[in-house]
């Protein structure tokens, strides 16, 4: 215990300052993400939707990386601790991949080889039953 | 001929010393945190498979467009959401606060700081109560979605149980993340810490806390933005 604390005193990271200019940073993406998110709503173009999404993903995992780096203090640890950490989530790369694709795929299978459902899903319905719903709560 | 060089520089894997430099609590909070991470990246990756898997998904900005106390018929979309959000970023530098206060010994920066902490995660556990009363009363549950795809057609219950799932298991660990807080917020005050010589259990609160804002950010992106 006593050489775990006297060990621990040497990577103490930035201090004070270095939270506030996180805290900052962290704001200031959070703030150009909603902006994209108003955005996104008066945009039809699906490839100009895909592109601002992939911007707020990209967004998404500097924010992600500001919080394990500095609050999280991952980044003043030693070497072998960090790969400790990141080494086993690069699994999360093969998993996404994956995944996603499988998804897609399915989705294509199915409107080619199942025109009844692919009927179904592209049925506009009455907004009606909805209506209705949101009546209720008020 | 590699020992000279090598004798310079501390030999982690020698023994006698943590390979890693950090305390055992410590690097078994990483682990678990490691495990939630793989629940959690599970449960949104499946999210993200079913959606890629949908001909139609609804549109949130319609879903989520409404605060407490609006006024009849306005539609807010996002409003309500990046003040949950803030919330717990705010909350996440006050524990950093707290940790870099226990730091330097200083109890009563602790103690302040964990108390701001500690109501920032209630004022988080508030907002999601109140949103998930507000769409309960619009019909919405698991197993019952009562909006439309964005193209106005018939969407599924995937939407729904999705977001009550992933969201539930969100607030249950922002839930247990205060418990946690007002635990190590009693053990500062009873001086457990200052006996002990040492705040390194407010690290470990806050590597847990800070988790939870970290799920946040993908759990928010995820479902409000994209």
């Amino acid at each position: 215990m006593e050489q775990s604390h006297a060990l621990h005193i040497e990577n103490h990271g930035g201090g004070k300052k270095e939270i506030i200019n996180v805290t900052i940073i962290l704001s200031v993406l959070t703030i150009i993400e909603l902006a994209l998110g108003f955005w996104l709503m008066s945009i039809t173009n699906e490839t100009i939707r895909l592109t601002i999404k992939g911007v707020i993903v990209i967004l998404m995992l500097s924010k992600a990386f500001y919080i394990v780096a500095y609050f999280m203090h991952l980044k003043h640890e030693i070497r072998n601790m960090i790969m400790t950490i990141v080494v086993p989530l690069l699994l999360f790369v093969w998993f996404i991949i994956a995944f996603l694709t499988d998804g897609n795929s399915y989705k294509n299978l199915r409107n080619t080889y199942d025109p009844y459902k692919k009927e179904r899903s592209t049925e506009k319905v009455e907004k009606k039953e909805a209506v209705k719903e949101i009546k209720k709560a008020e | 001929m590699s020992t000279t060089t090598v004798s310079a520089t501390t030999k982690w894997w020698s023994g006698g010393k943590s390979p890693f430099n950090v305390e055992y609590g410590k690097l078994m909070m990483w682990y678990f945190l490691i495990s939630d991470a793989f629940t959690f990246g599970a449960f949104l990756i499946s999210y993200g498979t079913i959606r890629f898997s949908s001909t139609g998904w609804p549109d949130p900005n319609k879903v989520f467009s409404s605060y407490p106390f609006m006024p009849e018929g306005a539609h807010a979309p996002l409003v309500f959401v990046s003040i949950m959000t803030f919330i717990l970023i705010l909350s996440s530098v006050t524990m950093v606060l707290a940790v870099h206060g226990g730091h330097q010994m200083n109890k009563k920066a602790v103690v302040t700081n964990l108390i701001l902490t500690i109501l920032g995660g209630l004022a988080f556990l508030s907002c999601q109560a109140w949103e998930w009363t507000h769409l309960h009363h619009e019909g919405a549950w698991w197993g019952s979605n009562p909006f439309l795809n964005a193209d106005g057609t018939q969407s599924s219950t995937n939407f729904t149980n999705y977001f009550f799932t992933i969201t539930g298991f969100h607030g249950f660990h922002v839930f247990s993340g205060v418990i946690i807080n007002i635990v190590m917020l009693i053990m500062t005050l009873n001086n457990v810490f200052e006996k002990r010589g040492h705040y390194l259990m407010i690290e470990k609160a806050g590597l847990y806390w800070h988790f939870v804002d970290l799920v946040w950010v993908f759990v928010f992106t995820c479902f409000y933005l994209i």
